[in-house]
């Protein structure tokens, strides 16, 4: 784009959809990717390629947050999705069934139901979002809006109890995992002491 | 054309430092093992003191034939060592070694969180590895590698939060800035935490259980060869330059030192940086390896409630002395 197209468009109406500049054209060919990426996770017949094909489409998500100034979440999305839970999931999936290749059964009888669900939950979300920031724009040349300072004060100071909240609910399914995994059955102790 | 060219130069030094040190460090451990446990093989190769060994393991891999096994799955195989090096790379670029812009390759506002989180996405190529070679040695070895990283990815989460704490920043050079000599015993239990919680993820003997060799060859990487078994070598290595290079950072202060913190800091950094590497490979020729539930063992009962009391230690001294 021309500097005078740019002054242009500043001129009249502020940002539009028509002038896209560079970073909102990495915006919309990243989501495509991750988009894609999606796709594949769920209709992939190989499990392990499933998950893998996941840790893109997580990936790209990051990169979204990027590109929208939100480093610090982007950051989090790293560590705690690709570095924690896909590790976790490809290690359930190692200790229980990971064949190389196609696995024929790996299909379900509600696909049907799950497209729908899938569909009704993403017109619902793209709907709140659109709704909600229909008229925001990031000012890229400005101060950073997603920095770990701005978050950790709007996030103890507004969202508190929120995040207090969570942290309860979290505690719990702690305490309920614990719970789960022990056994209290005195029959089973020998079984234990053979793991 | 100045940004461009500033962007490219600080590419292309952080390229090479990527490219350098990893190498150094094999090479010093070659060295050290060989004068700690009297081995003559590494002395040998080009005359002096053995000088030439590491040109003839790099001749040695680069002549070795590219097999993937028919069983295995081809591209994920491939793809495995570079996914398992790459996330050193993107590392080093956030890694501080002086004051100042100059001396970073990019100055990351949530630095410690960015380099946490990329050095987390590295096990996945030894996962990949595993599970790709259609091996049962290499699936065990996945599967001990992911046990491992979920065990000690918490306690060095902990222990790098407490010196966030400290600092009151995430950002890797303000945490340097804001460091004072007596943070130095204040968070001394942290760092232990921290360099051994690496060590473990790493995959570092003595928590190298993941490729131990008299039980399951060498685990993840038991089927691969030549060039791309390089690569996974070169990626421990790396992974040690970044870990020295971290505990550095976040624990020893950087680039401040007895004299000249502004002029000759980089020189610190590296010193400090050397000197842990040093420890690193001393660690190895001089422990046994540790057992998969004696590894678990240390990760929850140990290094967690170390980190915990390190990080309520922080918050109580840091209240106290506002």
């Amino acid at each position: 784009m021309s500097p005078a197209a740019t002054l242009a468009a500043a001129a009249t109406t502020g940002p539009g959809f028509l002038s896209p500049t560079g970073v909102e054209i990495a915006f919309v060919l990243v989501g495509l990717a991750t988009l894609g990426a999606a796709l594949v996770t769920v209709t992939t017949k190989q499990l392990v390629h499933a998950a893998l094909w996941l840790v893109v489409a997580l990936g790209g998500i990051a990169v979204e947050y990027l590109l929208l100034t939100a480093e610090f979440i982007a950051w989090v999305q790293v560590l705690i999705y690709l570095g924690s839970v896909v590790v976790l999931l490809l290690f359930g999936l190692m200790l229980t069934k990971a064949p190389i290749g196609r696995s024929p059964d790996a299909d379900s009888g509600n696909r049907w139901i799950a497209l729908g669900v899938a569909v009704v939950a993403a017109a619902s979300l793209v709907w709140v979002v659109v709704d909600a920031f229909r008229t925001t724009w990031i000012d890229l040349d400005g101060p950073v809006q997603g920095s770990t300072k701005v978050s950790g004060e709007i996030l103890f100071q507004h969202w508190v109890l929120p995040f207090e909240a969570l942290s309860v609910l979290l505690l719990a399914a702690l305490i309920g995992a614990i719970v789960l995994s022990r056994r209290n059955d005195p029959a089973d102790a020998s079984d234990k002491g053979q793991r | 054309m100045n940004d461009v060219l500033d962007v490219a130069l600080r590419l292309i030094v952080v390229f090479a430092v990527f490219l350098v040190l990893p190498l150094v460090v094999g090479q010093t451990e070659h060295k050290v093992m060989a004068h700690m446990q009297g081995r003559l093989g590494p002395m040998y190769a080009g005359g002096f003191h053995g000088w030439a060994q590491l040109v003839a393991d790099g001749v040695k891999f680069a002549q070795k034939e590219d097999i993937v096994p028919a069983g295995a799955d081809r591209r994920i195989f491939q793809l495995a060592p570079a996914v398992a090096l790459l996330p050193y790379l993107l590392v080093l670029l956030a890694i501080p070694i002086g004051p100042g812009e100059g001396a970073v390759g990019q100055v990351i506002d949530a630095g410690l969180f960015f380099v946490l989180a990329v050095m987390g996405v590295g096990v996945l190529g030894s996962l990949m590895a595993g599970w790709a070679s259609a091996n049962k040695f290499s699936l065990l070895g996945g599967l001990r590698t992911a046990a491992q990283l979920l065990a000690y990815e918490l306690p060095m989460l902990l222990a790098a939060a407490s010196v966030a704490m400290a600092a009151g920043t995430v950002s890797l050079p303000g945490i340097v800035e804001a460091f004072a000599w007596w943070w130095l015993p204040w968070q001394i239990v942290g760092a232990l935490v921290f360099f051994t919680a690496g060590l473990a993820e790493l995959q570092r003997p003595p928590f190298d259980m993941p490729v131990a060799d008299s039980e399951i060859i060498f685990g993840a990487y038991t089927e691969y060869t030549g060039l791309r078994f390089a690569l996974f070598l070169l990626a421990e290595y790396a992974g040690i330059v970044v870990l020295c290079f971290l505990t550095t950072v976040l624990f020893l202060g950087g680039w401040h030192g007895p004299f000249g913190a502004h002029d000759i800091g980089w020189v610190w950094t590296l010193l400090k940086t050397a000197i842990l590497a040093f420890v690193v490979i001393w660690l190895r020729v001089s422990y046994p390896r540790l057992r998969e539930d004696q590894l678990q063992k240390l990760a929850w009962t140990t290094l967690i409630p170390l980190a915990l009391a390190q990080i309520a230690l922080t918050g109580i001294v840091k209240v106290a002395i506002q």
